[in-house]
């Protein structure tokens, strides 16, 4: 119940800082400033705004289908929120470590599709229609590529949990129960007879274990963007032709919950890119022979410095990604539905496949 | 002229470097969003050298100064105002309203030394209805009706549009016009009796 109450609430901040960074970054990127005005350079907007939604009035329209019309928020933020439950935030705090995180979350998440569903269909309103039917085609499509590039790293890691995983990516690593006797060395070849084990740091994130992992990240972080309905890959929501997609005929509370699902999907995704790849909560500075940077910035495991460092290594990595999304946004093109099919069943999942391949050779080769 | 076919570059690096400089494109532009432009106006020099930073004016905080010769809001120097009704005339749109009364005693002169005679117990300016085209700034003979440099006047109440410039006040008018009044009585007396005199001789 704690965890459900803190994680819930980290992620309300996160997702309160990240809907005002939107506004800022995308201000930036166009010569503008984004809010001034609440709050000091107008760090309040984003709290005023859902203060705002909050006190709209809840409309129902009246030829809606209501029971779904009603759920479909909620379950699409569950969906969402319970795939937070397997992330391991710490060395030592994970929500619910369980064995087969990785399998749950894609499960879990996957749920999302049929909230958009219930909500399109629900709303009984063409545009509502159309955005639910582009956005369920578009999220079970590149669930393909994605599941792909998860599968890769499950393979070079011989894991599905998630913690397990976040520990083999750093110097901590024979601390884990089970994993006293592993190695890490470069690229993950032990022909080349560089240990890597207590160096830790960036040589042993994923994309370095294994460099194949890297297109496997770039393949993952693609299809997560369509994933969570970001630009390039908001045909569902295009604003200009479909007004807003699946959430046209929401307002105040639930609007305000499908907001957040959004947002939180994005976090989630990225938090899922970084503990895969990107060496989870574990720090990017290498012991270098006497200077154990790697030490000095994990803490010990167990106390509340590893807690400090751990989130603050996690957080950090996150919101990189994050930036990288919004910038991504305010760059690209939205790309027509062909295209965007074409990129993932023509392009990404063929080179997703041989990535699963080269992994596992990779994996013969590391053992 | 010799036609070149345009050849489309296409290959996975190309596509990959084109991206990347479209990334670096909107990193340079957020990078630079800590200078802002200075609120100068078009004639300045520096107006088309400043290609970077913000772009956005806080407006009611700070505005681009307006041109000398824009045409804005109307003023009127009521005590230069020799109401010679010229401007009502002139008005295209008919938004000034003039009515006068002959003084009858000496109101002193303009700040150009033209002789007033006139009261102007009304001098309304509609602004809801003027076009700005300055055709009553170029006919006043004393220069006292002005274009202001102020733009921003907007009002909820459509009635506060229109603009009162005249000094006197309904009752002083009142007394003005009663002396105005009793003078030509006096004067139409003076000359019944005249012509009286006049028939008699
Ligand atoms: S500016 Fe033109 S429209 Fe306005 S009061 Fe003068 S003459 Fe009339
Ligand atoms: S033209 Fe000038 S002097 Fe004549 S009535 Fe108008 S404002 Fe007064």
């Amino acid at each position: 119940m704690l965890a459900f109450l803190l994680t819930l609430g980290a992620l309300l901040g996160v997702v309160i800082v990240l809907a005002y960074a939107e506004r800022k970054v995308a201000a930036f990127m166009q010569d503008r400033m984004g809010p001034t005005e609440a709050g000091p350079q107008g760090s309040l907007q984003a709290v005023a705004d859902v203060l705002k939604l909050l006190q709209k009035e809840d409309i129902v329209p009246a030829a809606a289908d209501k029971k779904l019309f009603k759920l479909a928020p909620i379950l699409i933020f569950a969906a969402v929120f319970a795939g937070f439950a397997v992330i391991p935030f710490t060395p030592a705090l994970v929500p619910a470590g369980i064995g087969i995180g990785v399998f749950y979350l894609l499960a879990i998440v996957s749920l999302d599709v049929v909230g958009l569903l219930m909500a399109g269909w629900g709303s009984n309103n063409k545009y509502a229609m159309l955005g639910a039917m582009r956005s369920v085609a578009q999220i079970v499509s590149y669930e393909i590529p994605a599941g792909l590039a998860i599968l890769s790293a499950v393979m070079v890691c011989q894991s599905l949990d998630f913690q397990e995983i976040s520990y083999q990516q750093g110097a901590l690593m024979n601390q884990f129960p089970g994993l006293e006797y592993e190695m890490n060395w470069l690229f993950g070849i032990e022909a080349l007879g560089i240990n890597t084990t207590t160096i830790g740091g960036i040589t042993t994130w994923n994309i370095f274990r294994a460099p194949i992992l890297l297109v496997a990240f770039v393949i993952y972080f693609i299809a997560s963007l369509a994933e969570s309905n970001r630009a390039p890959f908001d045909i569902p929501e295009a604003e200009s032709e479909l007004v807003a997609g699946f959430h046209v005929e929401y307002s105040g509370f639930r609007f305000a919950v499908l907001f957040l699902a959004e947002y939180s999907m994005m976090v989630l995704v990225c938090l899922v890119a970084v503990v895969l790849f990107l060496g989870s909560w574990n720090t990017p500075l290498p012991n270098i022979g006497p200077v154990a940077l790697a030490y000095w910035t994990s803490g010990t495991a167990g106390e509340v410095s590893s807690i400090g460092w751990g989130i603050f290594w996690l957080l950090s990595k996150t919101f990189v990604l994050l930036f990288l999304q919004l910038q991504l946004r305010w760059t690209y093109p939205r790309l027509r539905v062909d295209q965007l099919m074409h990129l993932c069943w023509k392009v990404l999942t063929p080179i997703a496949l041989a990535v699963v391949l080269i992994a596992g050779i990779w994996r013969l080769l590391m053992i | 002229m010799e036609q070149k076919a345009i050849k489309h570059k296409t290959g996975f690096w190309y596509v990959v470097k084109s991206l990347l400089s479209g990334l670096g494109l909107t990193w340079k532009h957020f990078k630079n969003a800590r200078n802002r432009r200075t609120p100068e106006y078009v004639s300045d020099e520096n107006y088309f050298k400043q290609p970077d930073g913000m772009a956005t004016l806080k407006y009611p905080y700070e505005a681009i100064p307006v041109p000398d010769n824009g045409r804005y809001r109307l003023h009127n120097e009521i005590d230069d105002c020799i109401v010679c009704d010229l401007c009502a005339k002139v008005c295209p749109v008919n938004c000034i309203t003039i009515e006068s009364v002959k003084a009858t005693e000496d109101i002193g002169t303009t700040s150009d030394g033209t002789k007033k005679r006139l009261y102007a117990p009304v001098f309304d300016i509609d602004m809801a209805k003027c076009c700005y085209c300055g055709l009553c700034t170029t006919v006043c003979p004393t220069d006292c009706i002005t274009m202001t440099p102020v733009y921003d006047f907007s009002e909820v109440d459509i009635k506060n549009m229109v603009y009162h410039f005249t000094d006197l006040s309904p009752e002083q008018a009142e007394e003005k016009k009663l002396l105005l009044a009793k003078q030509q009585e006096e004067m139409a007396a003076a000359k019944a009796a005249a012509l009286a005199a006049r028939k008699q001789g």
